[in-house]
C-alpha cells in the first residue's frame, strides 16, 4: 500500500503549481496512470481523499486516465497494444516484446483551474 | 463557472527519480556494481545472500543494505559474512526509495567497493514503482510460492531485470512444475534471464555467482 504516498505528492505537487495560479482554485487534477506503474486506481483514489484533506486542495477531485500497455513491435515496426499485461507479445502479430513504449505513467498532466 | 485546463505533465516519483539518478551515477563513477532483490517476504532473500556474500567475500569487496519494516534481525545475521551490513528499517513504509538508500549509504566509501546488494523489504507489488539507482534488479520467487507467481504479479518481473527462483531442494516435495514456473516468467516478460537455486544445499549457486560476475565485470568494462 504506497498509494497513500503517491497521493501525498500528488497533493504537495498540485499545491505547488496552485500557488502559481492563484487567485485561482485548483478544482482537478489529472493524472495519467500508466497499467505497469505499480500503483492501483481505486486505492490510488481513496488514498487521495485523504490526502487532499487540510490541504489546499481539499476539495479538488482525482481525474484518472489510465494508460494501456503498448510496445515497440520488431515485426510489426510500429507501437502495439499487448495481449495483456500476462501475455506480452503483440496483440496483432504474437512476437513477444520487450521494448515499452507506453504503459509505465504516473504523471500529473493537467490542472482544471476555476476563478 | 469556466473552467482553465492548464498542461502540466511531471512525475509525480520525479524526487525519487532525481535522487535514484545520482546513486545511480555516484556507484558508476566508484565502480561498484549495485544489485538489488525483491521478492514476497519468506521468499529466500536473506539465505541467498548470506551465502552470496560468504562466496563473493572470498575474492571481492561486497556490502549489503537490507531493508525492513521492524527489526534488524537480518543485518545481524548477514553480518556474520563478515561483509559490512546495515539495515534500512522502514518503519511503516512498504518499500525501499532511493533516498532511503542514500541515508543509509552514509559514510561508505563506495570506491572500496565492488559489489553491493541492496535486500527490498518483501513485497512484490510497491518496490517496482521505485527506482534505487541499481544496476541489476532481481525478482526472487521461491518454489513453494506456485508456478503462477509471475503472472499474479507480472509488474514487478517486468521492472526486474532477472528471476531467481529459490529452494530448488523442495521443488519435488511441493509439486513444484520448472517449465511452467519458466512459461509463465517469459510470458510477463519476454527473453528473461531465469536462475534456479538453492542457497541451503548449494545446488544452482555456482552459476549463480559466475552469472553475477560476469554481469559486474560487464557493467565496468
Amino acid at each position: 500500500m504506497h498509494e497513500l504516498s503517491i497521493a501525498m505528492s500528488i497533493v504537495e505537487m498540485a499545491s505547488e503549481e496552485a500557488e502559481r495560479h492563484a487567485p485561482e482554485r485548483v478544482t482537478a487534477v489529472h493524472l495519467k496512470l500508466g497499467q505497469l506503474s505499480g500503483v492501483v486506481k481505486e486505492a490510488l483514489l481513496s488514498a487521495f481523499e485523504l490526502a487532499r484533506e487540510q490541504s489546499p486542495l481539499a476539495e479538488c477531485a482525482l481525474v484518472i486516465d489510465e494508460v494501456p500497455i503498448t510496445v515497440a513491435c520488431c515485426r510489426c515496426g510500429v507501437e502495439r497494444p499487448v495481449v495483456s499485461w500476462q501475455e506480452f507479445r503483440c496483440a496483432i502479430c504474437g512476437e513477444p516484446a520487450e521494448d515499452i513504449v507506453h504503459g509505465r505513467e504516473l504523471e500529473v498532466s493537467a490542472l482544471e483551474l476555476q476563478p | 463557472m469556466t473552467t482553465r485546463l492548464v498542461e502540466v505533465r511531471q512525475k509525480v516519483l520525479k524526487q525519487n527519480d532525481v535522487v535514484a539518478r545520482e546513486l545511480r551515477e555516484a556507484f558508476r563513477r566508484a565502480g561498484v556494481f549495485v544489485v538489488s532483490m525483491v521478492s514476497s517476504p519468506g521468499a529466500g532473500k536473506t539465505m541467498l545472500l548470506e551465502r552470496t556474500l560468504a562466496a563473493l567475500g572470498r575474492d571481492c569487496r561486497v556490502a549489503a543494505l537490507v531493508g525492513d519494516l521492524a527489526t534488524d534481525n537480518d543485518a545481524q545475521r548477514l553480518a556474520r559474512s563478515g561483509a559490512p551490513v546495515r539495515q534500512i528499517t522502514t518503519g511503516t513504509v512498504c518499500h525501499l526509495e532511493a533516498e532511503m538508500v542514500r541515508a543509509a549509504l552514509g559514510d561508505w566509501r563506495l570506491d572500496e567497493l565492488d559489489l553491493l546488494f541492496v535486500e527490498n523489504v518483501g513485497n512484490l507489488v510497491c518496490p517496482s514503482s521505485y527506482d534505487l539507482g541499481e544496476d541489476l534488479r532481481l525478482v526472487l520467487f521461491s518454489v513453494t510460492e506456485g508456478e503462477d507467481k509471475p503472472l499474479k504479479y507480472p509488474t514487478i518481473f517486468n521492472t526486474a531485470d532477472a528471476a531467481v527462483i529459490t529452494k530448488s531442494d523442495l521443488a519435488a516435495a511441493v509439486e513444484f512444475d520448472g517449465t511452467a514456473a519458466r512459461r509463465n516468467i517469459l510470458s510477463v516478460r519476454p527473453g528473461m534471464t531465469i536462475l534456479e537455486l538453492s542457497a541451503k544445499t548449494g545446488a544452482g549457486m555456482a552459476d549463480w555467482l559466475a552469472w553475477l560476475r560476469a554481469r559486474a565485470v560487464e557493467a565496468r568494462a
